[in-house]
């Protein structure tokens, strides 16, 4: 009796679930961002338009989303229509074939309008398999009225040693003002997001032609030097566990300088809302050291469906709404320009009111531009990928380097010795990989 | 008891028997299958059975012995600090007479503050070296705020634990110590014995059974912490507060090297056997007395 009490109760649950006018449901997994959010409060007008489609959310924190996705789309469990993944996945998933190539996103959908650099990031092979919702480089940003102070001038195109000049010029540790505030929390896509950057800057790669580790190299050794050392004299206290949401805390409460970071950061540090020197934040490219290459990385959050998905032709739909033109006018009018998700599309960087909503576009797209994932270093390179390089270890590798540096900035380790075990663990585990391939 | 009885309730027995064999022996064996095969997730395709290179790569990685030692030191430390502290605290609340269940609740409540909770709420409010409160109260005493997850991460965690554990040493111990004989102590005082030796002839040998309790849980659930770890230092900096169960965590789902953390776990569970035989000897001898 108990049983079938359970079973009838199980019965009425799935009917209760199921929505009995909507055809498909769609099971969208995506990242706890603002902008995402933004799209899940406006899934109404979605299916206003597609009365036969129901829309369910599962939304997480970037890291648990990667865990859950990256598992869900290896095991072939099929919970999801749609992921949300990175531009680092996008060309590896696509290779394994667990990608549906979006061929059908229609006219209105306009790939041509793409920023090529992005559209570079999401396709293989000349094939869409991913669709762009917001893209980002980094930047430089940082404080006028403390550099109109110490009589500095921030060019267009700095160098590393102007900033390193400007940060121990401008550092008051006793006023708490800290000439540069930088990434320092172990990781992937924290730390080794920008440390990566930086090499690339500074001549540096992560693999040779061979696929051999390049930690060894004098590059990467000035690289980590000359970010200890600047973080040591310039840098605020605790710097080894701050991430991008805790410098832009720091940054908000003045108490750096300079911020070099995701372009994203510029539309908070500028919002009187939340920042405390929201009028006083000037813009800059990412440093570079005269080698051709800006310490930029390119980065988008992007829209795909999983191979095997049953409802294909409903999961696109969703894409081209989501990641459209429409969808940015429609954020637009309910939200105002400087909220639409940036960085996808030459259209928006060429409409005029975003241009006067947002001051810090010419310069967002300026930085995305500058960085390319097919050829991100000055010495040629394997890997596609400017900010890591997209083979599957690179997530597991570059989080134990990641930890690495992070000890090597918090002095637990000396600079040589972090770099030994950075070469040491990585051609270890590129071993077992099987590289070279 | 006839013989065809005793054979009727073995055979009652069977099928709850068998499910909680069943229940033990699937997860085990699907670990021990997994752990000879070379299987990444993200590399389909490359599956294949590699013996026990799983358990070489996996002891051989330098990041091993280092989280052997952080898992055994945090291990040890809490274990002496709530014991201590929490046979002294026992102590100061058998005296308190009035509002004592008031003060045992005040006491008690950490012990049911989520893992993650407390985690963040000690890096955040009270560790962090700029808002910090414990930041906040160094710079008013004229000292430099204490970095605590980049000078002393491994120390950080610890007090953390331990201060989730000390309530439940304290409770343990509280309970045990107001079972004591007051007829004994009163003697005890007649016979002109001082505070300190009553301490230590009549109330810790009274104790010593709780404390091995105490112990033993404690280590059961200590050997696996994990929780304070991802949420504060992500097991860095460097491999300063990597345990072993984070190492294991790293490797399945950082790496998705679905072998090595199958062996890894195997390893872990060896261990936990290791360190359980050890303090059974130890301290089981207590429990038989």
């Amino acid at each position: 009796m108990k049983h079938r009490c359970g079973a009838l109760a199980g019965a009425i649950f799935l009917f209760a679930a199921v929505p009995t006018f909507a055809e498909t449901t769609l099971t969208i997994a995506t990242v706890n961002n603002g902008d995402m959010i933004r799209m899940q409060g406006l899934t109404s007008a979605f299916t206003a338009k597609h009365p036969d489609i129901a829309v369910k959310w599962v939304t997480l924190e970037e890291n648990v989303l990667r865990q859950r996705v990256t598992t869900d789309i290896a095991t072939k469990g099929g919970q999801f229509d749609v992921l949300t993944i990175g531009t680092y996945e996008v060309p590896i998933w696509a290779k394994q074939n667990w990608l549906v190539p979006l061929d059908g996103l229609g006219a209105d959908y306009d790939v041509a309008d793409l920023l090529p650099k992005i559209r570079d990031a999401v396709s293989v092979g000349g094939k869409l398999y991913a669709s762009p919702f917001y893209g980002e480089s980094s930047m430089l940003m940082y404080r006028t009225d403390v550099f109109q102070q110490a009589g500095l001038t921030m060019p267009g195109d700095p160098t590393w040693d102007f900033i390193i000049e400007a940060a121990k010029k401008i550092t008051d540790k006793s006023a708490g003002l800290y000439g540069v505030c930088l990434r320092g929390k172990a990781g992937w896509g924290e730390n080794m997001a920008f440390l990566t950057a930086m090499s690339n800057s500074l001549g540096a790669r992560w693999f040779d032609e061979k696929w051999q580790p390049q930690f060894n190299s004098p590059e990467w050794k000035k690289t980590l030097s000359t970010y200890v050392e600047l973080m040591k004299e310039a840098g605020p206290p605790g710097a080894s566990s701050n991430g991008f949401n805790e410098n832009l805390a720091l940054f908000n409460a003045g108490k750096c300088g300079m911020w070099i970071d995701a372009t994203v950061a510029a539309s908070f540090v500028t919002n009187p809302k939340d920042s405390r020197v929201a009028d006083k934040v000037g813009f800059a490219m990412a440093p570079n050291a005269g080698l051709g290459k800006n310490a930029n990385w390119l980065w988008a959050w992007n829209l795909a469906v999983p191979a095997g998905s049953k409802k294909v032709d409903a999961a696109v739909k969703f894409i081209a709404w989501a990641t459209g033109k429409d969808y940015t006018g429609l954020v637009a009018s309910k939200e105002g320009w400087a909220n639409v998700p940036p960085g996808t599309r030459t259209s928006l960087y060429e409409n005029p009111e975003y241009l006067k909503a947002a001051p810090f576009a010419k310069l967002t797209l300026a930085s995305i531009n500058a960085a390319d994932p097919n050829h991100p270093t000055v010495k040629p390179v394997p890997y596609v990928g400017v900010q890591y390089a997209a083979i599957p270890e690179f997530q597991g590798i570059g989080t134990a380097v990641g930890q690495q540096f992070s000890a090597a900035l918090s002095g637990a380790t000396s600079v040589d010795a972090a770099l030994a075990a950075a070469q040491s663990l990585t051609e270890r585990e590129m071993k077992r990989a099987g590289y070279p391939k | 008891m006839t013989e065809g009885m005793r054979g009727l309730g073995r055979l009652l027995l069977t099928p709850a028997v068998a499910l909680l064999f069943l229940w033990m022996i699937i997860p085990l064996g699907m670990t021990v299958y997994f752990s000879t095969l070379r299987y990444n997730l993200l590399n389909p395709g490359m599956e294949g059975f590699v013996g026990l290179d799983n358990f070489r790569y996996f002891l051989t990685d330098p990041a091993f012995l280092a989280s052997l030692r952080n898992t055994l030191v945090l291990v040890g430390a809490v274990l002496l600090i709530t014991t201590v502290a929490g046979t002294l605290v026992a102590l100061l609340l058998d005296e308190v007479i009035v509002g004592r269940s008031i003060v045992r609740l005040m006491v008690i409540a950490p012990f049911f503050v989520m893992p993650t909770v407390s985690a963040l709420v000690w890096k955040n409010l009270l560790m962090h070296p700029v808002s910090g409160l414990f930041a906040f109260i160094g710079s008013s005493l004229g000292l430099t705020p204490i970095d605590w997850f980049a000078e002393a991460p491994l120390l950080a965690i610890i007090l953390i634990v331990a201060w989730q554990w000390l309530p439940f040493a304290t409770l343990i111990l509280l309970t045990a110590l107001q079972s004591l004989d007051e007829e004994q102590k009163e003697a005890a005082e007649m016979d002109g014995a001082r505070a300190l030796s009553t301490f230590f002839y009549i109330t810790l040998p009274h104790l010593a059974r709780p404390i091995t309790v105490v112990i033993l849980i404690e280590t059961i659930f200590l050997l696996t912490v994990f929780a304070e770890i991802f949420v504060t230092t992500g097991g860095g900096p460097g491999l300063q507060t990597t345990n072993i169960a984070f190492l294991i965590y790293a490797q399945a789902l950082i790496q998705y090297d679905v072998g090595a953390a199958s062996a890894g776990g195997l390893v872990a569970v060896v261990l936990a056997n290791i360190v359980a035989f050890f303090l059974v000897r130890l301290v089981g001898r207590n429990l038989e007395a």
